[in-house]
């Protein structure tokens, strides 16, 4: 004890502090580095051959293969039952895309009403959102089905955009948006000068919302591209289902994992990394560019407590 | 009326089917039928063994989510460099970005010992096989591991900013009182972040029972190591989807999914105090 005591300066932190900036380092590394190396192999997966990938002649699994083998590996996978992936990926736009827009359209109208006007049923409409919003969105997956196949309506496009565009996180996100940043005196004025409910909203309440705008055009869109469970259902057709549907189908006519597969095209496993890259290469693009933003959002609820 | 159309798909994708499968759970051919629809799906050879694989991997992944987002929240809370701080924040929630079937494919790499960037580390813990790692004692942790890898960010986020809302008097007041970091955490900053730990809570509980794309996709890709009803959703599934056709058996299942969800969401909406600013 008294060898640690004597070399402790007076002006220096004492040697507790010391081990739990070091214990805090640690504790963030490693959880940075769990975080990011399967991101880091995903990204380089792709440029490899399988041999490389097995690391059979001392590859690193961090190593960059080459940009011949990343384009023969893209041919391969484009080439897969007459370039299916774009089908996919086409269906993915299609269904998110659509999506977003009437999620936008309902929404923003919706979180503006419950903040900023007074109407009947107002007070169950808010309680019956929340509750919604708090039960995942798989619960509603197989009623959602059961009921469009009471009317036969599955299978088409609309039968994943419409439940798609149900998504009351938004309606509560523009509620709390519209009801801490925007005063009902600047509305009642609007009113006095003799505008419209309809003119209010457009003129004064829209340009406004911009921020939220994007925010619940984030969350629906990223969330819809990446739901699996509601596509799967709905549609059957293996040319209707979205790209992260279409991934799993993939891993059937992988060798490495389904042994038993004969088919002449077959799917190799740096191909297979690579389609999961691609299915999520919208979804990471935007989460790159929007991080400051995003936070905001995920924190609305915190910070405006 | 600004609200009419969201009133209407809330009826029709919302309260519709849910009303909808409690129709269909208490009928048979259009006839009311008490509870025999409950009662044949709870017999089934495979209900239990799903109520027992969800239960054991929500109470891993509950803990292990609880426990590590809070102290990882007070870490990076604890960072004052700031770059070093928003970094970290960043990368812990970029694999956000993989939810659903990706992440679940990535993670089959993860864990193929072959390809595996990490399998020294499989190796160590003696995992030979990617039979071997799934096998179903394993697969509540593995499950854990993929879940928290995606979903662990955003959260972390979310304890971050609630950390923020502490007022900085507080914090100075507890410094002054001689409060080291781990006596602050314990004493004020955890007590104050309460809420939003309810809330991740009952949101990760509430999600962690509709356990699917998961147990699906290594299905698929273990050749059925990895049981086709491992998870209760798959059950509903299976019975609807497969041979037995039974819509009534697969609406009891979801009922009781929506039950547990409901019973959730409104405790949490009534007594949570976290939304209550109207």
């Amino acid at each position: 004890m008294t060898a640690t005591n004597l070399r402790v300066v007076p002006s220096a932190p004492a040697p507790a502090r010391w081990l739990g900036r070091v214990l805090a380092i640690v504790v963030l590394a490693f959880f940075s580095i769990f975080f990011v190396i399967p991101l880091a192999w995903l990204l380089l997966a792709p440029t490899k051959s399988t041999t490389q990938l097995d690391g059979q002649h001392g590859e690193s699994p961090f190593s960059f293969g080459s940009f011949d083998q990343l384009a023969h590996n893209w041919n391969q996978l484009v080439g897969f039952q007459d370039g299916v992936i774009w089908t996919w990926l086409g269906n993915s736009v299609l269904y998110s895309g659509a999506a977003l827009v009437i999620t936008i359209l309902i929404t923003i109208p919706a979180g503006y009403a419950l903040a900023m006007t007074k109407f009947r049923l107002r007070r169950v409409l808010l309680i019956t959102t929340l509750m919604v919003m708090l039960i995942p969105n798989t619960a509603l997956a197989l009623p959602i089905f059961l009921e469009l196949s009471a009317i036969h309506v599955f299978g088409s496009p609309l039968a994943v955009i419409l439940p798609f565009s149900f998504f009351p996180f938004g309606v509560y996100l523009t509620y709390i948006y519209f009801s801490t940043t925007m005063s009902h005196d600047l509305l009642d004025a609007a009113r006095i000068d003799g505008a419209g409910e309809f003119r209010v909203f457009t003129r004064i309440a829209m340009p406004l919302a911009t921020p939220v705008i994007a925010l619940v055009g984030f969350f629906s869109f990223v969330g819809n591209w990446n739901n699996y469970f509601l596509p799967f259902i709905l549609e059957p057709g293996s040319d209707q289902i979205p790209v992260q549907v279409g991934l799993a189908l993939l891993i059937s006519s992988t060798p490495e994992f389904n042994p038993t597969n004969v088919a002449a095209l077959t799917i190799t496993l740096p191909e297979l990394a690579f389609a999961t890259l691609i299915s999520v290469a919208p979804v990471l693009i935007i989460f790159l560019f929007s991080q400051r933003f995003l936070v905001t959002g995920l924190t609305a609820g915190a910070t405006k407590e | 009326m600004f609200s009419s159309g969201y009133l209407l798909f809330l009826l029709a994708f919302g309260i519709g089917p849910m009303l909808y499968a409690l129709y269909l759970s208490f009928t048979a051919n259009g006839a009311f039928a008490g509870f025999d629809n409950f009662v044949r799906v709870f017999n089934d050879f495979r209900f239990l063994p799903a109520v027992q694989h969800v239960a054991f991997f929500v109470v891993i992944w509950l803990v292990t989510l609880i426990v590590l987002v809070t102290i990882l929240a007070l870490v990076v809370h604890g960072v004052r460099t700031r770059w070093l701080s928003a970094t970290t924040r960043f990368l812990f929630y970029i694999p956000g970005a993989l939810a659903g079937s990706a992440s679940v494919m990535l993670w089959l790499f993860l864990l193929t010992p072959s390809v595996s960037p990490v399998s020294g580390i499989l190796n160590l813990l003696g995992l030979k096989s990617f039979t071997q790692i799934v096998s179903v004692e394993n697969l509540p942790v593995v499950f854990t591991l993929v879940a928290f890898w995606t979903g662990a960010g955003g959260w972390i986020i979310i304890m971050y900013g609630a950390l923020n809302t502490i007022s900085s008097d507080i914090m100075e007041a507890a410094r002054i009182d001689g409060a080291g970091p781990l006596k602050t955490a314990w004493y004020i900053q955890i007590p104050l972040m309460r809420k939003w730990i309810a809330y991740m809570a009952i949101v990760s509980l509430a999600g962690g029972t509709q356990l699917f794309v998961e147990p699906k996709i290594l299905n698929l890709a273990s050749r059925g190591v990895v049981s086709e009803q491992y998870s209760l959703n798959q059950l509903a599934y299976q019975i609807a989807f497969g041979p037995q056709a039974d819509f009534n058996g697969s609406a009891a299942i979801s009922i009781v999914l929506l039950v547990v969800a409901m019973g959730l969401a409104a405790f949490f909406v009534f007594r949570g105090g976290l939304f209550d600013r109207d």
